[in-house]
C-alpha cells in the first residue's frame, strides 16, 4: 500500500461505507459504483476504507486495491481544499500547457500528484476537459480558467490564498 | 413554441459554460422579466453550437442572428436593441476575416458553410432537457416506425445498406455488428453504449450527450429491438457531470412518456437503460475492457474471440456502439438508407464529427461529409493557421493515429484513406500543428499518454511502449544516435504485431508516422543536436545579440542561476554551461536582444 493511515476511520465513516455497500446489495459487480460513492463523500479512498469495502462485498482487499489503483479517477491521497488540475490534452499541449503546469508547480511548490502541507492546494494533470476552444485550460476548485499564460498563474493562486 | 415572438438560444456546452454562459442566461431572464417580456421571449440553454473559438454563442430566432463572444453585460443591449427595436447589435456579430464584413446568419460563415449535420442535427437547436423539443424535431419517430414494422431483420438490413460504420474509431459496419449479435440466441442480451470518451482533444460524444441525449436513447432502443435486448447500458465517464445529468433527465422523461420501460408504443417490446460510470481509463474504450469495467473489475481487455456478440457483459451476448454511431441511427431510419449512402465516399458513408483544435483560427466541433479534404477542413472551416504561421501537420486519431503532412492535404478524408496515409479516423480528434511544434516531442507526448494508460496486461504494450518513450526522451535531450532511430522503427513494428488489444496495436502509430513524414527533423535532433521547431528545451541555446544589448542588467539580475555576466552598459553574455533554459531572461529583456537558437 502506498500510504498508511494512522488514524483508523471513524465510526460514522464506517457506518456510511457499510450503508453504501448495502445500497448496492453488497454485490461485487457494483464495486466501481461503491468506490465512486465512497470517494464522493470521503474525498479519497484510504486503505482502511478499501479493506472495509472488500469485507462487505465478500471479495479480497487485493481486488479492491487492484481496481482503485487501475483507474485514475480514484485516489488514495486526500486532495487539497482547492484542487488544481491542468489539462494536458493534445489541444492544450500544442498551445503550451506544459508551461502552465510548470508555472503552477513553481507557484505552489508541489509536484503533480501532491498536496501541499496545509492541505490547501493539490496539483494534478488531466486529459481534456473538452474546452479545447479555450486552450490551454486549468481547473481550480472546479472553475475553468481558459486561454492561460504562465504569467496569469500567480494572480489566480493569490485569489484563492486570500479567499 | 409557437407562442413566443423570439427565442434566445445560448450555448450550454462545457466550453461556453466555462465562459459564463449560465450568467448570461440569468441576465437575459432577469432583464426580460424586468421589461415584462417573459411571455414573448423564451431563453433556452442548448447544446454546443460547435464554434467554440467564438464562444459564448447566443443565437436569436426566428431571424437566425448569431452573436459571438457575448459577455454577461451585453445582454441588456441585445434585449433593448434586437428584441425591442429589432436592430442587430453589429459589434457582436461575426466578422468575416477576409473583408471584415459582419455576417449575421451562421449559414453564411466559412465555419458552417461546408458542414453537414446529421449526428449533431439537434445540438444548438433544442433544449436538451425537454423531451418535447426533441419530439418536435421528429424525435422517437424512427423508433415508432421500427416497432410498427416489427421486423428487426429488415431494420438491420437498412443499417447494413446504409453503410454506417462505427464512429468510435475502428469503423466496423454497424448493421453487421447488430446482425452477429442477433444471431446468438440467449435469454438476456445487452445493448451497450460506449460513452467513455478518453481520447485527449476529442469531445464529440460529450457534445451529443449534452446537446441531444434523447437521440441516444431512441437509437439504443432501436438497436435493442434489432438484436433482441431488453436492457441498455451506457458506460459514461464520471468526469462528464453535465452529460450524466442531462442523460439522467432524458431517461426519466422517456420513461414518463412510455418511450422506455414495458410495452413501448403498446407493442411487446420492453427496453430500459441504466448508466454505468467509468473511472478514467483510456483502455476502457476497447470493448472487452469496457465490459470488464462495467462488471466492476479492472478494465483489462481480453483476447477476441469470443467477441462481445458471443460472450459479453455477464457472459451474455452484447453489442457495443459509440455515441456518435448511435446518433446517426434515427436519421437513417427516417430518411432512408438510400439518402444516407448517397453521402460520403465509396466505403465510408455519411458524415463524421471532428473536434478541430490546436494552432488553428476556428477551434470547435464540426461535422463534415466523408470525403471532404483536409485542406477544406483546415483552411475553409478552420479558417487557417493561427497567427498566419505555416501549416506543419495535422494529427488525427488521437494516441492511435498519426501525423499527416502537407502532401495529404488534398486526400479525401475517410476510414481507408487515413489508414493508407499512416493515421486513422479514431474518434475524431483533429489537432492542427504549425511550425512551432516539434514532431519528436509530439510523438513523445502520445507515448507518455500510452505508457500511462497501458493496462499492463501484455508485455509488448507495457514494456515496449515504455522503451519507445525512453528512446524518444533520449532524442529530445540531444543524446540520441542513428541506431536509436532504427530501434524505434523495429520496436514499433513488433508492438504493432504482438500487442493484445487495439490500444497496444496502434500505440506506435504516432512514432512511425512522424518518423516517416518528418525524418529530417529526427535526424536534426540526433546529428545536429538541434530542434528545428525550437521546442526541445535541452537543445535550445539562449544567446544575447551584442548589437541589441544595451547592458541594462535586467537579465543578469533576474537569472535564477547567475548564468549571465557583463558590466553595466556593456553587452552581456550567457554561460551555456550554467544556463538552465528557463526563459526568464527573454521575458525580462526590453530590447529583444535575446534569442533562442
Amino acid at each position: 500500500m502506498q500510504q498508511k493511515i494512522i488514524v483508523p476511520i471513524k465510526k460514522e465513516v464506517r457506518d456510511k461505507i457499510i450503508e453504501i455497500c448495502n445500497k448496492f446489495n453488497n454485490n461485487p459487480g457494483e464495486l466501481i459504483n461503491v468506490l465512486h460513492e465512497t470517494q464522493g463523500f470521503l474525498g479519497y479512498l484510504p486503505a482502511e476504507a478499501q479493506e472495509l469495502i472488500a469485507e462487505q462485498l465478500h471479495t479480497s482487499t487485493a481486488t479492491v486495491y487492484g481496481v482503485v489503483s487501475f483507474y485514475s479517477f480514484f485516489t488514495m491521497n486526500p486532495k487539497g481544499k482547492y484542487p488544481v488540475s491542468v489539462c494536458l490534452g493534445t489541444a492544450c499541449y500544442v498551445r503550451g500547457a506544459e508551461k502552465i503546469l510548470d508555472a503552477f508547480q513553481k507557484e505552489l511548490g508541489i509536484k503533480p500528484g501532491e498536496t501541499d502541507k496545509n492541505g490547501i492546494f493539490s496539483l494534478t494533470s488531466l486529459r481534456c476537459v473538452g474546452a479545447c476552444g479555450l486552450a490551454p485550460v486549468a481547473l481550480v476548485a472546479n472553475k475553468v480558467y481558459g486561454r492561460l499564460a504562465p504569467a496569469d498563474i500567480k494572480g489566480i493562486i493569490k485569489e484563492y490564498r486570500e479567499a | 413554441m409557437a407562442n413566443y415572438k423570439y427565442h434566445i438560444l445560448l450555448c450550454g456546452g462545457t466550453g461556453c459554460t466555462a465562459s459564463e454562459s449560465p450568467k448570461i442566461k440569468a441576465n437575459f431572464e432577469s432583464i426580460l422579466a424586468e421589461k415584462n417580456l417573459t411571455d414573448d421571449v423564451q431563453v433556452v440553454a442548448t447544446g454546443c453550437f460547435g464554434f467554440c473559438e467564438k464562444g459564448p454563442i447566443v443565437k436569436i430566432l426566428p431571424d437566425n442572428t448569431f452573436y459571438t463572444q457575448v459577455k454577461p453585460e451585453d445582454c441588456r443591449e441585445i434585449v433593448d436593441e434586437h428584441i425591442i427595436k429589432g436592430r442587430k447589435v453589429n459589434r457582436l456579430l461575426y466578422e468575416n476575416p477576409e473583408n471584415k464584413a459582419h455576417i449575421s446568419d451562421s449559414k453564411h460563415m466559412g465555419f458552417y458553410k461546408k458542414q453537414m449535420r446529421i449526428a449533431l442535427r439537434n445540438c444548438g437547436f433544442i433544449d436538451p432537457e425537454n423531451i418535447e423539443e426533441y419530439i418536435a424535431r421528429d424525435g422517437y419517430k424512427a423508433l415508432a416506425t421500427v416497432l410498427e414494422q416489427n421486423d428487426p431483420e429488415a431494420t438491420i438490413d437498412i443499417m447494413k445498406k446504409s453503410g454506417l460504420r462505427g464512429r468510435g474509431g475502428a469503423g466496423f459496419p454497424t448493421g453487421l455488428k447488430w446482425e452477429l449479435c442477433r444471431k446468438n440466441a440467449a435469454d438476456q442480451k445487452y445493448m451497450i453504449c460506449n460513452a467513455d470518451e478518453g481520447d485527449p482533444g476529442a469531445f464529440m460524444d460529450r457534445s451529443i450527450l449534452e446537446g441531444d441525449p434523447h437521440t441516444l436513447i431512441e437509437a439504443m432502443a432501436i438497436g435493442g429491438f434489432c438484436i433482441g435486448a431488453t436492457k441498455g447500458l451506457v458506460y459514461i465517464r464520471a468526469e462528464y457531470p453535465l452529460a450524466i445529468h442531462r442523460l439522467q433527465v432524458a431517461i426519466g422523461q422517456a420513461r414518463e412518456y412510455g418511450l422506455l420501460g414495458d410495452n413501448i408504443f403498446g407493442t411487446d417490446f420492453s427496453f430500459d437503460i441504466e448508466l454505468r460510470y467509468g473511472a478514467g481509463a483510456f483502455v476502457c474504450g476497447e470493448e472487452t475492457a469496457l465490459i470488464h469495467s462495467m462488471e466492476g473489475k479492472r478494465g483489462e481487455p481480453t483476447f477476441k474471440p469470443p467477441f462481445p456478440a458471443q460472450e459479453g457483459y455477464l457472459k451474455k451476448p452484447s453489442n457495443v456502439n459509440n455515441v456518435e454511431t448511435f446518433a446517426n441511427v434515427p436519421v437513417i431510419i427516417n430518411k432512408g438508407w438510400e439518402w444516407f449512402s448517397s453521402i460520403g465516399t465509396e466505403k465510408s458513408k455519411g458524415t463524421k464529427v471532428f473536434a478541430l483544435a490546436g494552432q488553428i483560427n476556428n477551434v470547435g466541433l464540426i461535422e463534415v461529409p466523408m470525403g471532404i479534404t483536409l485542406r477544406e477542413v483546415i483552411y475553409e472551416i478552420g479558417g487557417g493557421i493561427k497567427g498566419g504561421r505555416k501549416f506543419k501537420a495535422v494529427q488525427t486519431g488521437g494516441p492511435s493515429g498519426g501525423c499527416l503532412t502537407e502532401k495529404f492535404l488534398d486526400t479525401p478524408i475517410d476510414y481507408d484513406n487515413l489508414i493508407a496515409a499512416g493515421s486513422m479516423m479514431g474518434s475524431g480528434g483533429m489537432i492542427v500543428m504549425d511550425e512551432t511544434s516539434c514532431m519528436v516531442s509530439v510523438a513523445k507526448f502520445y507515448l507518455e499518454f500510452t505508457v500511462e494508460e497501458s493496462c499492463g496486461k501484455c508485455t509488448p504494450c507495457r514494456i515496449g511502449n515504455k522503451r519507445l518513450c525512453e528512446l524518444l526522451d533520449k532524442i529530445t535531450k540531444g543524446n540520441g544516435t542513428m541506431d536509436d532511430l532504427d530501434q524505434l522503427r523495429n520496436l514499433s513494428r513488433v508492438i504493432k504485431d504482438t500487442a493484445l488489444c487495439g490500444l497496444g496495436q496502434t500505440s506506435p502509430n504516432p512514432v512511425l508516422s512522424t518518423i516517416d513524414n518528418f525524418w529530417d527533423e529526427y535526424v536534426a535532433h540526433v546529428k545536429d543536436k538541434k530542434c528545428p521547431a525550437g521546442q526541445c528545451k535541452a537543445l535550445k541555446q539562449y544567446v544575447i545579440d551584442p548589437e541589441k544589448c544595451k547592458g541594462c542588467t535586467a537579465c543578469a539580475r533576474n537569472c535564477p542561476v547567475g548564468a549571465i555576466s557583463g558590466t553595466v552598459k556593456m553587452p552581456h553574455e550567457i554561460n551555456q554551461e550554467i544556463c538552465i533554459k528557463c526563459g526568464t531572461c527573454i521575458e525580462k529583456c526590453k530590447f529583444n536582444a535575446i534569442s533562442i537558437i
